[in-house]
Order: C-alpha cells, then structure tokens, then sequence
C-alpha cells in the first residue's frame, strides 16, 4: 500500500500541557480514515502539526514517499481546520482564485468545484452573506481545488443544521467514492462510523487504537434476548462459559459472547433446553459502545 | 516574487477601505504638491505662491518634496499594519499556510507588497517633483536639476523601513490599533533613551549621535528638515544657522539594517508561533 502520510512518535506540549504524546500512525492511499476522540484529545493539534501550522515539540512525520519537503506536499493535499476561513469581503468565486494562486492551480477548475458543492449559482456573492453551511461547503469547494491526494477535514459538521449535516455527508461520501484518501476528524462518532473504513482512537493525546473500525475491540458481538421464562434463561446463560458479561434491564437480557456464536446456533441450543425465545437479536457493538469501551478501560 | 505580488495585491485591492487608504496616501501627497505650486489668489487681497519663495527651484525641490511627502506615508503604514491584523482576526493566515503558502512567502509577500508600494511613491513624488522643478526653477541644466536626487533614494529607504516596523508591530501584536498605538510608544521610548543618554553623557550632541541609531529616530534622519535651509538661501552670510542636511550613505545603512532586521524578527517570530 502506498503510504501518503507517516507520523512517527510526534509529540506536542503546550507548557507544561502534553496535547499530543508520542503519537505515531500511518495513512495509506485510499482508504477514509477517521481520527476519534473527545474535545480536547489533540486531533486538531496533530493536523495541525502535519499541516505546518503548528509545531511540534519531538518526533516526526512525512508525507507521501518521504522525499516532498511539507510545503510542496502540501500542494498536494485538500484541509479544512475548524471553521471555514476565507476573506469576507471578498466573493466565493475571488477567494477561490487566491487559493488558487497559492496553490498554483489553474482558474478553470474553480467553476468545476462550485458545481460539486452546489455553490455556482451563489459564486458572485461575498463570502460574508454566506451561511454557515455554504460556508463550510466553500471550504471544501477550495479545498479541492487541486484535486488533492488527500482531503483533510476536521470537524466539517460541526454547528451545521440537520440538513447542512447530510449535505457535507453526502458531498464526502461522493468524493470518497472517487477514490480520494479522506480523513476526517471527529467527535461524533455516529459520523465515523457512516464514512469511515479506518479508524485512528486518540485520547488525551494519547493513541488508544488505530486500524480497521469493524476491528477495534476484539468482541463477538452479544445477544439481545427476551423470553417467557426469564430466570432458566439466566440460569443457562450463567453457566456456559461460552457467555461472558450479563446484563439485565428489566425483561430485556445482553449476553455478551466470549466465543463465536451463529444466531440460530444460538436459538438451536436455547430450543433443547426448552426455552423459547420471544426476542432474539445479534448484535456487535456500536462505534459508540465500542469507543467508550476503550475510553473506560483507561480510567 | 511575482506571484506573491499578485496575492497581496489582491488581497489589499478587493479590501475597500485598504483601497481608499492606499488611493488617499497616493493622491493626497500629490494634490498637496500640485496645489502649493499653483498661485493661489485670496479674493484679490494678496496671492500666495510658494513657488516665489524659491522652494520649487533645483535641486532643493528634491529635498522639499521628499520631506513633506514622507509623512503621508502613514495611510498606508494603516494599511500595513492591518493586512497583517486582518489575516489574524480572519484567520485567513492559517488557511494560507494550510493552502501550501510557506511562512517565508507569507512574510515575503508582505515585504515585496512594502517594496513594490515603496517605488511608485518614490516614482510618483520624483516625477511630480521634476515637472514642477521644471516649470518653476531658473536652473535648467542636467548637472542641477540632478543634483541631490540622492533624497528620493533617502526617501524610499525611509518608506521601507518604516512600513517594515509596521510589518513587525503588526506581526508581533497581531491587532492592526495596537500596533499602530506600539508605535507612538515607540516614539516616547526612543525619547527616554535620548533623556537617559543625555543624563548619562552631559550634553546633547553625543545623545542625539545615539539617538541616530535607533529606528524612528534613523528614519527621521533620513531626511532632514528642509525648513532651515530655505532660511539658510534667504541669508546666506548667517553662517550660525547651517547645518548637515545631506543624505550620508550610512544613515541609508542603518536604515537598511532595522529594515531587514524587522523582516527576518517577523519571520522568526511567525516561524516560532503555533497558529
């Protein structure tokens, strides 16, 4: 696989705040990343170091082949940091034309991008009469403008409404089915997990886990089980070591596997016992449950 | 180099009030020259016409025009200090570096923007100043009409110093009305050098050779009053009065120096942020 960005042991300390501690990943042509974690784990920081923003206190990272110094890599790659910043008494269509100019990029493809992100009707407008939605989508307009490698966004639907939340989604999905490298920083995890096929965990600045999102936790997933006669069923979870955690609420019991278990395996068994199930679900767990997971192990 | 113009010149030109400042400290300078040249009749009671009082005559007219125009140089010091302010409070300097744009071509458009600037005033003031000197003046000969153009050097090298101080006031405090109140203090601390050199040495004169160095007080310098000068052709025999109004190649040198030193002080200090 071919690597476009490689961190090695970056750390960042603000004072006597470690933001980012000896944080080392890599990310590979594409694939969507996401990079999780709560407020203030260091996702921003650590974009922004790679993004020549900010700087690092040790270790290192490079892009693509290693050979690209950052600021010609950076030609290269597609970012949005936060909120969109552009030049308000400028127009969407002359803001676009600076990036442009920075980036060395033809004006041609400014129309082409505000087609993408259905902005060409509103090109003439100064970026101040814009929405926080239309905003946001210009940013991503100009962030690929050079049709980049690798599109960075961090937090992209953040204050957005409902509707502005699909419609960046959406205009994500469209760009990562191109076969664009995404990565997308977030604390929602519920977006990860609709976008992503990898994941990067980050807490307190600390890496708790980086790989694909269905292989975060080595789980097997659990059932969701109800049935008329609630203690035998108890009663026969409790005492198959296939079974591991149990939790009851109310009528509804989780059994948490500690082996691989088909459904009707499950319901084949649950039968010979005589016990007939009135509800049966296998579920894995969530992005959410599985976060928090990680997450809890550490406090 | 030219690329980086063109960015800068963009972003100053589209912003309207950074394009009526950048109008007024060309135009204003300007009228004020054409208008002094002109004679001037007061409703029949009396008409005014400096150039009578030989202030339009080569090659002092270098030195005149210089002097009074460098202080238009403020409107755009305005616009230099809040180029750098607005990238900060628009965060647009962020968005630039993540764009690809180095921090060495952020600063470097700045200072090409200062430098490029720098020239059409000086280009503008020397044209101006040579068609009235041409119009006025009894000398008409090459060897004085181009004599003491060595003030329109002096008075680019003032402009590019004093807008890299604006540059490094505006990068350092990031807010365009803090940095041009910095530079008032500025102004009163220079004083307090002079007052602390003055106490420390005993006389003036080795106060003011210190005061020389430092950066207003060198811009100053550049270009010295024309004031007593004019009085000086008025009475030739009063020998008290003259005084040193050349441009000295190493007032040009200091000048330079706080130039470069300012630019490569933002550098490092844009380098050292996190943004």
């Amino acid at each position: 696989m071919e690597p476009i960005l490689t961190i090695n042991n970056l750390t960042k300390k603000f004072g006597y705040l470690t933001a980012v501690k000896d944080l080392s990943f890599t990310i590979n042509k594409g694939n969507v990343y996401g990079i999780l974690g709560p407020n203030g784990s260091g996702k921003s920081t650590t974009l922004g170091i790679v993004l020549n923003v900010v700087n690092k206190t040790n270790g290192d990272f490079h892009w693509f082949d290693g050979n690209t110094t950052t600021h010609d890599a950076l030609k290269q790659v597609g970012a949005i940091i936060e909120r969109p910043n552009f030049y308000p008494y400028m127009t969407a269509e002359q803001n676009l034309k600076l990036v442009c100019r920075i980036k060395g990029v033809d004006h041609s493809k400014i129309a082409e991008k505000l087609e993408i992100v259905g902005l060409l009707d509103r090109k003439d407008h100064k970026f101040k009469t814009y929405s926080l939605g239309m905003k946001q989508r210009l940013a991503i307009a100009s962030a690929l403008l050079n049709d980049p490698e690798i599109l960075i966004l961090d937090e992209p639907t953040n204050g957005l409404d409902p509707q502005g939340i699909h419609q960046i989604r959406q205009i994500i999905k469209d760009i990562a089915a191109d076969g664009t490298t995404i990565l997308l920083a977030s604390h929602l995890l519920d977006e990860v997990e609709k976008v992503c096929s990898h994941v990067v965990v980050l807490r307190k600045g600390e890496k708790l886990y980086s790989g694909r999102v269905d292989e975060m936790i080595s789980s097997h997933g659990f059932f969701e089980l109800k049935a008329e006669k609630h203690s035998e069923l108890l009663n026969v979870l409790e005492n198959n070591s296939d079974f591991g955690k149990l939790k009851v609420e109310g009528d509804l019991i989780t059994a948490f596997l500690n082996e691989p278990m088909s459904a009707p395996e499950f319901n084949k068994l649950m039968f010979e016992k005589g016990i007939v199930l009135s509800h049966l679900v296998k579920r894995k767990e969530s992005l959410e449950e599985q976060f928090l997971q990680l997450t809890d192990k550490l406090n | 180099m030219l690329r980086l113009i063109k960015l800068e010149l963009q972003k100053l030109w589209l912003n309207k009030t950074s394009r009526v400042l950048i109008f007024i400290s060309f135009i204003l300078p300007f009228t004020v020259l054409v208008l002094s040249s002109i004679k001037i009749n007061f409703f029949g009671f009396f008409t005014l016409e400096l150039g009578e009082l030989g202030i339009f005559n080569f090659p002092i007219i270098w030195h005149i025009t210089t002097f009074f125009a460098s202080y238009f140089k403020f409107f755009f010091a305005i616009v230099v200090v809040s180029m750098i302010g607005n990238e900060y409070s628009n965060k647009t300097l962020k968005q630039n570096l993540i764009d690809g744009l180095s921090k060495k071509e952020f600063i470097l458009s700045k200072f090409y923007t200062i430098v490029f600037f720098s020239i059409c005033a000086t280009v503008l003031i020397g044209v101006a100043s040579f068609l009235i000197g041409l119009y006025y003046s009894s000398y008409t000969e090459a060897s004085i009409i181009f004599r003491e153009v060595e003030f329109l050097l002096a008075y680019f090298v003032k402009l590019v110093g004093f807008f890299s101080l604006c540059l490094f006031f505006g990068m350092l405090l990031k807010r365009s009305a803090f940095a041009l109140g910095f530079l008032f203090v500025l102004y009163i601390f220079e004083w307090l050098i002079f007052w602390g050199a003055y106490e420390a040495f005993g006389n003036a004169d080795s106060a003011f050779k210190l005061k020389n160095f430092l950066p207003l007080e060198s811009m100053y310098k550049l270009i010295d009053q024309p004031i007593q000068r004019i009085v000086m052709t008025k009475f030739p025999e009063k020998t008290d009065i003259a005084y040193d109004y050349a441009v000295h190649w190493y007032e040009i040198a200091i000048v330079l120096g706080w130039s470069a030193l300012f630019i490569f002080l933002s550098y490092r200090l844009l380098k050292k942020r996190d943004l």
